[in-house]
């Protein structure tokens, strides 16, 4: 269940790379996951820990499943839910940022299709450099029920 | 928040008529609640809503029952499945009294809520909640009766919505007595649903 995904990523731009050799820089993908949508449900919420070897921010994430993925913030205040978009999430070198239910997470809008429980789902994260690089982040989510990360299944999730 | 006096004396003297016998004459204490006890309050007096299917339902439907009330939108990424999966919990905790809870999801975006998305996302928890979908103006009169906050906020490419996200608790007289937080856990609410159920 939780395989660290390690995903290598190369600077996309060729000419780049040549100059510099093999610019590598490493973000690791741990449990990602989907909550699973009913049929004609148009938006769920995508959730990960993302590590970055270098200081780095995730700038644009994308999805077969779904026409558009914006990271957004949720905060409690004072009992108010509150919903926000961030137009680049920090990943600071070597610390874990987690995108949990309750803080920062993907929103997958306007989706083509249910997201089924049990179903892998492909995701693109684009992070780009200090440098002002862009490299992309193959990785897949799994789809989990629509109950999970509640309280009462966060028992059995282990 | 606070009960006013004459609220006060005739919940003590509730109290007293069913404790008599039991341990002598002693002055009852209030109950202790989890939630936070807004029993006698000036609003919530009523919840009147369509349901999925059109048809108008009131607190007196549900008389004999607790009823929880929630509001919220299936394209909440977290805090609505929180709360519904709390609710699953809540009922299954309660045991065979789980019966006489009645669960009420009150969209607070019925332009995207559809009475299809409502219905497949309920039943997805518990076929037997019950969704409550009105037009923008009575869902604001609602919300505005209920002290619950929403808001339409715009993201990129699309909208999310702001919203309380506490719940309510009516007994099974249909009084509004509880408000309980999003960061409790199922074990309190039905610790709180249970002397709701055994007060009523």
């Amino acid at each position: 269940m939780h395989a660290l995904i390690r995903t290598t990523i190369y600077a996309s731009a060729l000419s780049t790379a040549l100059l510099a050799g093999a610019v590598q820089a490493q973000v690791a993908v741990k449990d990602a996951w989907i909550r699973a949508t009913v049929p004609a449900q148009k938006a769920t919420g995508a959730f990960m820990q993302l590590q970055a070897a270098a200081d780095s921010k995730l700038v644009a994430v994308s999805s077969p499943i779904a026409r558009v993925v914006e990271v957004h913030e949720m905060a409690m205040q004072n009992d108010v839910m509150r919903m926000r978009q961030v137009p680049a999430l920090a990943l600071p070198a070597g610390r874990p940022v987690d995108l949990k239910p309750g803080g920062y997470h993907l929103m997958l809008l306007d989706l083509k299709r249910p997201a089924k429980e049990g179903e892998t789902v492909p995701l693109s994260l684009v992070v780009e450099g200090k440098d002002g690089r862009r490299q992309t982040v193959e990785t897949s989510a799994v789809v989990r029920g629509l109950a999970a990360g509640a309280p009462a299944a966060q028992g059995a999730k282990h | 928040m606070t009960i006013s006096p004459s609220r006060r004396m005739a919940l003590a003297t509730a109290g007293a008529a069913l404790l008599l016998g039991m341990a002598g004459c002693e002055r009852p204490t209030k109950q202790i609640f989890n939630g936070i006890d807004i029993s006698g309050a000036d609003y919530g007096r009523e919840l009147r809503l369509p349901d999925i299917d059109g048809r108008e339902r009131t607190l007196a439907d549900f008389k004999g029952k607790a009823v929880m009330v929630f509001f919220g939108f299936t394209q909440c990424p977290d805090v609505c499945p929180t709360a519904l999966a709390r609710a699953v919990e809540v009922k299954r905790l309660l045991g065979a009294d789980g019966e006489r809870l009645q669960v009420v999801f009150v969209t607070v975006d019925p332009e995207r809520d559809t009475p299809e998305v409502l219905k497949a996302y309920l039943a997805a928890f518990d076929p037997g909640f019950i969704a409550l979908r009105g037009n923008p103006e009575r869902l604001a009169a609602t919300a505005r009766d209920l002290k619950i906050f929403y808001q339409k906020v715009p993201t990129g490419d699309s909208y999310s919505m702001d919203h309380s996200a506490i719940s309510y608790v009516f007994d099974a007289q249909g009084r509004l007595r509880l408000a309980l937080s999003h960061n409790q856990s199922a074990r309190a609410y039905a610790d709180d649903v249970r002397k709701i159920l055994q007060s009523a």
